[in-house]
């Protein structure tokens, strides 16, 4: 830590803040996983948990409830959680705003449009493609649909690189309100089976974790997860302004494109896996900010440990406030997201643009 | 070298630049001038590559719509009219942004030193006032193109207004900076509302009115009576100041 005994030197340079945290965040990575996987209903302790991860055999109901149950949920949690984080840190850079996140402006409506399009529509595809797509046709649906509300939105939002929050938020709600609209009218369509298919998909949790549904979301969000901080210096010359960035080399257009895709690929997958989860994409980059600064170099990695940690977290949460029952987790979620959403916007009232 | 031949611009259909032609060698600072909406911040986006032209424009013999934007921002750096940052960046982290062309945080830092603002690294840019917001900006487009010649050839500073915002002590630091980059090899194009500023400063004048090329060459010849009651509608008298053996315009308030 010479930058840290120097302080003329690390003076303005947030780096070594940013990488105690992500280090710190590795920790609680660890700490929350151990913690979610000795929490539950069924009660296998945390020292069991360990004892299994020692060697020393579990009865085979708990290995069943511990490998098949717990041990999905906790990579699933992790998953969306990162994923809702990182989508929305790169869907903020992308619009140039804070308040930006999947899940408000109508991306996350969109992807579950295609999410519910797929469950209640997938039987019309022809035998011999249904049977190949399979499982994946749900998330890349919601992939699909995400990834329409995202440019659909930038172009409504956008004009000349400035995007107003408030074009970006009416919009959202008007996009939000279509999607909804339309999911409806699929499942007045529906029948019983697809109705069933819909509520369990709906319940907005990680409750129905299965290594299956692990199978089908992480091919669309770990490529997202793994080369997001390839954009990272993209996003921040963007921090400036699209003349700008360009000014500095960065292929605008062609960065623009990829970031909607990244987001609408962790957002329709998160979505996919485990229904509407808000705030989770506008509260951690906005911390993550208040902490080491708006270095999307530090921050994207940074957004999916908080996120998953986050996320495992109020899973936790909402499955032992209420014990045996459980709160979905788009309630814990929202009950801790939306106040800071809020608190953004009250400070951002300051600024003449808001 | 950059040399414009017949460029021309439309935005919305409609056009604004006809027919410029102009050549700017390193070594030189070329001050653009015009009255308001005469097309001189269009000029200067069409040649910094932000804006589709006709005609042709080429920077050190590269036509610039056909170079991608990694190898223009190797040649050139650019100081937009204002610029409006989106997160809460600190002073050095957005000067860091200009390092894309090498060199490290020493760099940033001496870059942060021209512009007078050595003790400001560590702030957040948003808690600063207008015109030192306007020079972490400077500083850190001179961290873009420190060396003013690199090994493939003279790097081009572009300026637009770059003295909007600040007091007449740093409108004159600014100047000098952009004087010291020119006299260094590199080229200076620098869009500019000042005229007297502009005679003391440019090799070159560039006089724009309604989207044509008026005049160009150098101040004394540009800065005239005849070519200023022309662009700008009001009555100037064109005096020599004897140090500098330059124009200095002083504006008639009362007609005759």
């Amino acid at each position: 830590m010479v930058a840290l005994a120097n302080p003329a030197l690390s003076q303005g340079d947030r780096s070594s803040r940013a990488l105690l945290v992500f280090r710190l965040l590795l920790v609680l990575v660890v700490t929350v996983s151990l913690l979610s996987l000795g929490t539950g209903a069924a009660g296998v302790p945390l020292w069991q948990v360990a004892q299994d991860l020692t060697g020393e055999g579990l009865s085979a109901r708990d290995r069943v409830i511990l490998m098949d149950i717990r041990l999905p949920r906790l990579a699933m949690g992790l998953a969306v959680g990162a994923a809702l984080a990182v989508s929305g840190a790169l869907m903020q850079g992308l619009f140039r705003n804070p308040l930006a996140d999947p899940g408000i402006v109508g991306v996350g409506a969109g992807a579950g449009l295609g999410a519910v399009t797929a469950i209640v529509l997938g039987g019309l595809l022809p035998a011999g493609l249904s049977t190949l797509v399979g499982l994946h046709l749900v998330p890349f649906a919601a992939f699909l649909g995400g990834w329409a509300a995202t440019l659909l939105l930038y172009r409504i939002a956008t004009r000349g690189g400035q995007t107003s929050v408030a074009t970006l938020l009416l919009a959202g709600i008007a996009l939000g309100a279509m999607a909804g609209a339309l999911t409806g009218v699929l499942v007045y369509l529906a029948d019983d089976t697809q109705l069933r298919n819909l509520t369990f998909w709906g319940m907005g949790s990680v409750a129905g974790a299965s290594w299956s549904k692990i199978g089908v979301g992480l091919p669309l969000i770990l490529p997202v997860l793994l080369l997001s901080p390839l954009l990272a210096r993209a996003l921040n010359a963007l921090s400036l302004g699209e003349a700008q960035a360009s000014h500095l080399g960065v292929e605008v257009q062609r960065v623009k494109r990829i970031a909607v895709l990244a987001v609408a690929a962790a957002a329709g997958a998160a979505v996919a896996m485990a229904g509407g989860i808000g705030f989770i994409g506008i509260v951690v980059p906005h911390l993550l900010r208040l902490a080491t600064g708006p270095d999307h170099r530090w921050l994207l990695p940074n957004a999916a440990l908080l996120g998953g940690v986050l996320l495992v977290g109020a899973d936790m949460i909402a499955r032992t406030i209420v014990a045996p029952a459980e709160l979905p987790i788009g309630i814990v979620t929202a009950l801790i997201g939306a106040p800071v959403f809020l608190w953004i916007l009250l400070q951002r009232r300051g600024f003449g643009g808001l | 070298m950059l040399l414009a031949e017949n460029l021309t611009v439309s935005l919305a259909r409609r056009e604004i630049l006809r027919g410029v032609s102009l050549c700017c060698l390193p070594g030189t600072l070329t001050a653009i001038v015009g009255p308001n909406g005469s097309g001189k911040t269009t000029l200067l986006r069409a040649l910094t590559g932000d804006l589709p032209y006709g005609g042709s424009a080429s920077l050190n013999g590269h036509e610039i719509r056909d170079t991608p934007a990694p190898q223009l921002a190797a040649r050139r750096g650019v100081l937009a009219q204002s610029t409006q940052l989106a997160f809460p960046f600190t002073v050095l982290e957005v000067v860091r942004l200009g390092l894309v062309n090498g060199g490290d945080e020493t760099r940033a830092r001496q870059a942060l030193a021209e512009v007078g603002l050595a003790g400001f690294a560590g702030q957040l840019v948003q808690d600063l006032s207008g015109g030192e917001q306007a020079r972490v900006q400077l500083a850190r487009v001179l961290a873009q193109i420190w060396e003013p010649v690199s090994p493939a050839g003279p790097r081009w500073l572009f300026l637009d207004e770059p003295v909007a915002a600040l007091d007449i002590g740093q409108q004159l630091a600014v100047m000098r900076l952009a004087r010291r980059f020119a006299d260094a090899g590199g080229g200076v194009v620098a869009v500019m509302h000042d005229l007297n500023l502009s005679a003391m400063f440019a090799d070159r004048v560039a006089l724009i009115h309604g989207g044509r090329l008026l005049a160009h060459g150098r101040a004394a010849e540009v800065l005239t009576d005849r070519h200023l009651e022309t662009a700008y509608c009001c009555a100037l008298r064109v005096n020599t100041v004897p140090m500098g053996n330059c124009p200095w315009l002083v504006p008639q308030a009362v007609a005759g």
